[in-house]
């Protein structure tokens, strides 16, 4: 038998809402070395959702070695402790190491490239946000720019907020890839 | 040599004696290799029987139990074995058939993504991509589903690439730079848990499955003999210390003994060896063993302060880590050996108080619990017990008493009905020299009852005992005490008639009601040849007691 309750005690439905939306605990990034075998991204998703947890970035990419892959992940907001997640990731036959990164000992960075409605005196304005931001032009038409941008989500999310009022007409990033300081590997 | 022919080279280097299966059209090219491969295979009615009888031929020979089942229909067939595979850990390996490769992803014929159904219920899985990857992969399940914590493993096999020719070299080096189990057990943590028993005053050892996969029982034992250490077991440990026994507190949980419940509420140290704090043994959380410490030994770190955040975590082999506790604690001076004196007096206070108990019918009339008692009386408790789900499991666990491991074998945590027939059939596959009995619900059993036909062709002689209450007994025991008896769709009526079943099967069936005959009547069913199926009639209306409540805790158990 499962836990089906008593008659007696109800269930309301704002409770049950109340306990979805709760958000406890920091944002974290797991980077996480795997093997190159196939499924092993969707282990690791179906981990976290199985778990309530809301992957926000992911990013997969080579390491130096050809068996090897580096799965970057942030999460935020875990309903539950991170560390169950971690343990569970641990099982997984295909997964190597992982480490939680902590923010002060880590160089974290994600590539985003904004294409922004850029027309007339528009157009130098959006230029000079994009210098103090030490963007890139990379494709120009009469009536837009695509700007590249790199660094933390922080400062790719500040120039976002300066070109929005400019006209932001599609916007891309890749999620976060972070590596340790230090000269021990991450 | 053709995959397939490799495929039962590598199973004849695991040591595989015999599988449980059934062919179709994605593993036929296996099945010409079983032809004449000269390894037992059972043909079963459905694979879900395969998928258990595997799983039972596991639990009772402690080797891993194997599975073949075809693409789509046969790959979802073994679906629910898995899953029950996975939450008890049972070492199994599941080989499934698969479209060819160039319909894969094109809902082909019988085409069903098995390894991504099966994804949150498998240890690991193994997508054959090339057939060169075979052995390895086959040898790679092998080793995963018997070493670490033990699960379901499966390898899922395109039927053109099992066509393939392939040179065979036995596979001897597993190389998984991602799994490696610890066993040893942390050797400062082992001497803090040493020096915790030796302080505590109100300790209890709570013993699970994992002492039974660790083989660990003799050890757990010599732990308990230390210094009178009271024990329980889980469902899943029944049989880990020998029972009934002074020290012995019963079971544990939602249907435990008080005493054992009572004993776990009041204890100040706990003790669990490879048991998982699961929610039939905690009752409400916060209210569980407010007043203990624990000490966790399991194989799992995951499972560490998984539900109970433990004080001393001892991650590794129950089996090592017991055996260097005991030596420990030998090795510790000034313990004072009469310090669980009051303890014990509590203890036996509980159980002069709090007996196991049932009000025995006047009449001839059956109670399941006397069913329970006379089958243990008939055999004198020397038979492998398997079950189905419900309120006859329950009072097996409570009536029938096991001194040793591997003798009951159980779905505890994922509580499949129509585990008990199939799981019967492996066990005794694995064990042809002992009795194996399986106390079934007349509920349960018709989940899978045709594996019957399977024990009769096969001569796999079993006893099924069906506590025949007409109803799904444990849902209309909820029904009546948490539901205002509106009993919903759980009455089954006398249907079938189980005797005439059990001869259409090929069995021998017989119908017991008589409770002055009982044991007799049992005693002769077990003798009788083959397999036999006996419709118990016993009470309708009976409730399994003590009980924790839903939500409840330990100490306000009812009944
Ligand atoms: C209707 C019904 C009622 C139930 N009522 C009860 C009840 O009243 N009481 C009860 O106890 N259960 C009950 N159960 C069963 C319950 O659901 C769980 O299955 C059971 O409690 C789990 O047992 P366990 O903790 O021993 O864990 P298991 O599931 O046996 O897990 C074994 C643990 O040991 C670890 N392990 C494995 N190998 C090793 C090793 N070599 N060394 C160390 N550790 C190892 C594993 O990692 C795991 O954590 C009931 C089930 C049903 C269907
Ligand atoms: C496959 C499956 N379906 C439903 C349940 C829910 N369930 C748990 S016990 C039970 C009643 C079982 O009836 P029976 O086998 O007759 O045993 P009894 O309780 O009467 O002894 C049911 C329906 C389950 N455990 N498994
Ligand atoms: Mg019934």
């Amino acid at each position: 038998m499962g836990d089906p309750g008593t008659k007696q005690d109800l269930l309301s439905l704002e409770d049950l809402e109340a306990a979805g939306a709760l958000r406890t605990g920091r944002k974290h990034v797991l980077s996480i070395l795997v093997e190159n075998k196939p499924g092993v991204l969707t282990r690791i998703a179906g981990l976290f959702a199985r778990r309530g947890f809301n992957i926000e970035t992911l990013t997969v990419g080579p390491t130096d070695d050809d068996q090897i892959s580096r799965v970057t992940l942030t999460v935020d907001g875990a309903l539950h402790p991170i560390d169950q997640v971690t343990k569970q990731l641990h099982k997984l036959i295909n997964v190597l190491k992982i480490r939680d990164l902590e923010p002060e000992g880590t160089v974290a960075r994600e590539l985003a490239l904004f294409k922004v409605a850029a027309e007339g005196a528009a157009r130098s304005e959006v230029m000079q946000v994009c210098d103090i931001f030490r963007g890139k032009v990379v494709d120009v038409t009469r009536r837009s720019l695509i700007v590249e941008v790199t660094g933390t989500t922080d400062k790719v999310e500040a120039f976002e907020r300066m070109v929005r009022p400019f006209g932001l007409i599609e916007m891309m990033r890749t999620g976060e890839i972070a590596i340790s300081r230090g000269r021990s590997e991450t | 040599m053709r995959a397939v022919d490799a495929v039962i080279e590598c199973l004849k280097a695991e040591g595989v004696e015999v599988v449980f299966g059934l062919p179709g059209g994605a593993n036929l090219p296996q099945y010409d290799a079983f032809y004449d491969a000269g390894i037992r295979h059972v043909l079963v009615r459905h694979e879900a029987g395969g998928g258990h009888a595997a799983a039972g031929y596991a639990k009772a020979t402690g080797k891993v139990g194997v599975c073949f089942a075809t693409s789509g229909p046969g790959a979802t067939n073994v679906v629910t074995p898995i899953a029950d595979a996975m939450m008890d850990s049972v070492p199994t390996v599941f080989i499934t058939g698969q479209v060819r490769t160039d319909l894969l992803g094109t809902d082909g014929f019988q085409e069903v993504d098995v390894v991504g159904v099966t994804m949150p219920i498998v240890k690991h899985s193994f997508m054959i991509q090339h057939p060169l990857e075979i052995p390895r992969a086959i040898h790679e399940a092998f080793h995963l589903a018997r070493t670490g914590r033990p699960g379901p493993v499966i390898v899922d096999i395109p039927t053109d690439l099992a066509r393939a020719e392939i040179p065979y070299e036995p596979v001897t080096d597993v190389h998984l730079p991602g799994y490696q189990p610890t066993h040893e057990g942390n050797t400062k943590q082992i001497r803090q848990a040493a020096k915790a028993l030796a302080a505590a005053r109100r300790p209890v050892l709570y013993v699970g499955g994992g002492t039974i996969n660790a083989n660990a029982s003799e050890e757990v034992r010599e732990l308990a003999r230390l210094d009178n250490f009271p024990v329980t077991c889980t469902l899943m440990g029944l049989g880990a210390y020998p029972a009934p026994d002074p020290q012995w507190l019963g079971m544990l949980g939602m249907h435990g003994t008080r005493t054992a419940n009572y004993a776990m509420d009041e204890a100040d140290l706990i003790v669990a060896i490879g048991a998982r704090f699961d929610d039939r043994i905690t009752g409400k959380l916060s209210e569980f063993a407010p007043r203990a410490k624990f000490v966790h030994i399991d194989i799992d770190p995951a499972e560490i302060s998984k539900n109970i955040p433990a004080h001393i975590p001892i991650v590794g082999d129950a089996k090592n880590i017991v055996a260097k506790l005991v030596k420990e604690y030998r090795a510790l001076e000034g313990v004072d050996h009469t310090r669980l004196e009051a303890w014990w007096e509590r203890i036996h206070g509980w159980q002069e108080k709090h007996p196991l108990r049932y009000d025995d019918t006047e009449g001839d009339e059956i109670k399941p619990q006397r069913l329970i008692e006379a089958l243990y009386e008939a055999t004198g408790g020397d038979a492998i017990v398997t079950t189905d789900i419900g309120q006859h499991q329950m009072w097996a666990a409570q009536y029938f008493h096991f001194d040793r491991p591997r003798r009951w074998l159980q779905s505890g945590g994922l509580g499949t009905m129509g585990f008990g027939l199939p799981a019967a059939m492996g066990a005794k596959v694995g064990m042809p020299g002992e009795t194996v009995i399986c106390i079934a619900g007349d509920g349960s059993v018709q989940m899978n009852m045709q594996e019957l036909a399977t024990c009769a062709q096969e001569g796999i002689d079993i006893k099924i005992f069906i506590s025949n209450n007409g109803y799904l007994g444990m849902v209309r025991q909820w029904q009546e005490l948490f539901w205002d008896k509106r009993y919903s769709h759980v009455d089954m009526g006398q249907f079938p008639d189980f005797v005439k079943l059990a001869d259409a099967m090929g069995a021998t069936g017989f119908r017991f009601e008589s409770k002055a005959t009982l044991v007799e009547d049992i005693k002769q069913a077990i003798a009788t040849p083959g397999p036999v199926m006996v419709d118990v009639r016993v009470t309708r209306e009976e409730n399994v007691y003590p009980m924790i409540a839903p939500g409840a805790a330990a100490r306000d158990m009812v009944g």
